[in-house]
């Protein structure tokens, strides 16, 4: 096997055993990025230290000493730009590290550089960065999801060992899902959203993205835990994820949600899915069918909340403080000129759908409303897992499609519509790879939780991915 | 349906101008998206409570001490205009 194909789990192992030195690591992933991110483009900013630079700053004896992580480019580090995608921001250097930047470096992670992603984490496809568009590993011509698209792709292509991504409404799981890479959503409060631009921050959460289960947890360990810097962060014992790596369903009680099921969607994807549910009842697991509130609902009240969340987080955008400033005679002429030029077209339309949402006269029948079908929604997954452990679907209605295809906007949303309502419940959830369609394009397989109930999920990931050993790897 | 004038006026209020053309694809993008939104009508939603954040939260309190935070040249070191310590903006006077 190749460095630049290991995981973190088998870099550190090789380290402890004398086979590779941390030198080695980072020379063969910039090897790797050279090689192939002019075909892949997963990155907008690639780190331009010298590996003996990083060798020298890295801190060391750390959880993830030597190994290079890629970071989207909506989480604040202090020596890269941090543009989230947008013309806006081009050019702004934060003047600190985001908290989990801070944890990566603090356990000797070293920051490769920051990747693409849809404009301000708004899309599902990574083609609505203001930049270019990253490209599938697996297909060139296939587009990598979204919004954390070019994590998910570096990951995919070797270009680092893991990656961090945030998720909204899926950003996470479903291009883990379109790149056949394991991508996690952690309880909303787990990890610490200071310095994370915000889109949504009521749904925002930043997870791992990683070529295995194992690493999930590892990284989840390095960036869970209370932040006082972040005020919806949650104060609790959180539990050492690696110790839920292991073989094991037995009487687990896993729900399949009926109405998901019922969605119209690709029917390969779904044999794949079922295919695994079966893998997963053979191992022991007790698989039956649930009813939830119809994913359309969850949907709905998202496209209300996020957007308004989101015109309301995207103001301060107004050319004052950082980022682009468009010339103008007076200081209103300039907030709307920097804007408009600044922002791209799907960002103007969530900050329009927000603040039609928010205004007077619509306030109850639109804010108000979703955040009522939200408590729904969050009460009949809490009484769902009150007799299940987990809830299990498919990440996305697709596999990854093409670069460029037309879709109308309803349709672009819906991308969204079996990750959606994990956010909106504020419950963890996993995406990992089971299979492929016969266009040899993976397929996700999505686990969801209760509350703080990441444990359960890592586990049972863990026994899936065991038990399919998938070893198909994408040609570059 | 939601009419051309009504997003005009939106994207006023959210400091965004838009031509001839993006104000016709937006009237009728948004006002798909904006009806869709009425199937949530059908959830009985009468007595029950708005959830802002899925998990509980207090208020939480720091205590009113002074700590370092950044200097000021730090943090205009990404203005696009700054003069003496200030951010710069083009002039407020002569508005409405």
């Amino acid at each position: 096997m190749k460095i630049y194909e290991m995981s973190a789990g088998e870099l550190l192992d090789k380290k402890e055993n004398g086979e590779l030195d941390t030198e080695d690591i980072l020379n063969a992933f910039r090897e790797r990025i050279d090689e192939v991110e002019d075909r892949v483009r997963a990155f907008i900013t690639v780190s331009e230290k010298e590996v003996s630079e990083e060798l020298a700053e890295m801190e060391t004896g750390g959880e993830l000493e030597g190994i290079p992580l890629a970071v989207k480019d909506n989480m604040s580090t202090a020596d890269m730009e941090t543009t989230c995608a947008s013309k806006i921001l081009q050019g702004y250097n934060p003047p600190y590290d985001a908290a989990v930047i801070e944890q990566i470096r603090k356990q000797g992670g070293v920051i490769a550089g920051k990747t693409n992603l849809d404009e301000f984490a708004m899309g599902s496809s990574t083609e609505n960065s203001a930049f270019y568009p990253t490209r599938n590993p697996w297909n060139l011509d296939h587009v990598v999801g979204g919004s954390s698209g070019g994590s998910a792709a570096a990951v995919a292509a070797g270009e680092v060992a893991a990656a961090l991504g945030s998720d909204t409404g899926g950003s996470i799981r479903q291009p883990a899902s379109f790149c056949g890479v394991v991508g996690m959503k952690p309880t909303y409060g787990n990890v610490s959203r200071y310095g994370l631009i915000a889109f949504a921050s009521s749904l925002d959460q930043i997870g791992p993205l990683t070529r295995n289960v194992e690493d999930s947890a590892r990284i989840l360990n390095v960036i869970s835990g209370h932040d006082k810097r972040d005020t919806t962060s949650v104060d609790r014992e959180f539990p050492d994820y690696m110790e839920f790596i292991k073989e094991d369903v037995s009487g687990m009680k896993i729900g399949v949600p009926r109405e998901y099921f019922a969605v119209d969607f690709d029917k390969e994807v779904e044999k794949t899915v079922k295919d695994s549910l079966e893998v997963l009842q053979e191992a022991g697991a007790q698989i039956e069918e649930v009813s939830v509130i119809e994913p359309e609902y969850a949907l709905a009240a998202y496209y209300i909340i996020a957007p308004a969340e989101a015109s309301s987080n995207l103001a301060r955008f107004d050319g004052v403080r950082y980022g682009s400033r468009s010339a103008a005679e007076d200081v209103s002429s300039m907030f709307t000129r920097t804007r408009s030029e600044g922002f791209g077209e799907e960002v103007k339309r969530r900050i329009m759908l927000g603040t039609y949402a928010l205004s007077s006269g619509y306030y109850d029948d639109y804010y108000l409303k979703a955040q009522k079908v939200r408590t729904l929604i969050k009460d009949r997954f809490a009484e769902l897992f009150s007799g299940y452990d987990l809830l299990v679907s498919p990440t996305s209605p697709s596999t990854a499609f093409k670069i460029g295809a037309e879709k109308d906007l309803m349709e672009q949303y819906r991308a969204d519509i079996f990750t959606v309502p994990v956010n909106i419940a504020g419950i963890p959830a996993i995406s990992l790879p089971c299979g492929f369609d016969s266009q040899g394009l993976p397929v996700g397989f999505q686990i969801m939780g209760p509350h703080y109930g990441e444990g359960a999920i890592l586990q049972t990931a863990y026994t899936l991915e065991q038990k399919l050993n998938l070893e198909q790897k994408p040609e570059l | 349906m939601i009419s051309r004038e009504e997003i005009k006026h939106i994207a006023q209020l959210a400091h965004l101008e838009l031509d001839e053309k993006q104000l016709d694809k937006f009237t009728e993008q948004l006002g798909g998206v904006i009806d869709s939104f009425e199937k949530l009508d059908k959830l009985d939603t009468e007595g029950v409570e708005p959830t802002a954040y899925t998990v509980p939260m207090k208020n939480i309190m720091r205590e009113d001490k002074v700590e370092e935070s950044y200097s000021q040249e730090d943090i205009l070191a990404n203005a696009p205009d700054k003069k003496k310590g200030h951010f710069r903006v083009p002039p407020i006077s002569g508005e409405e």
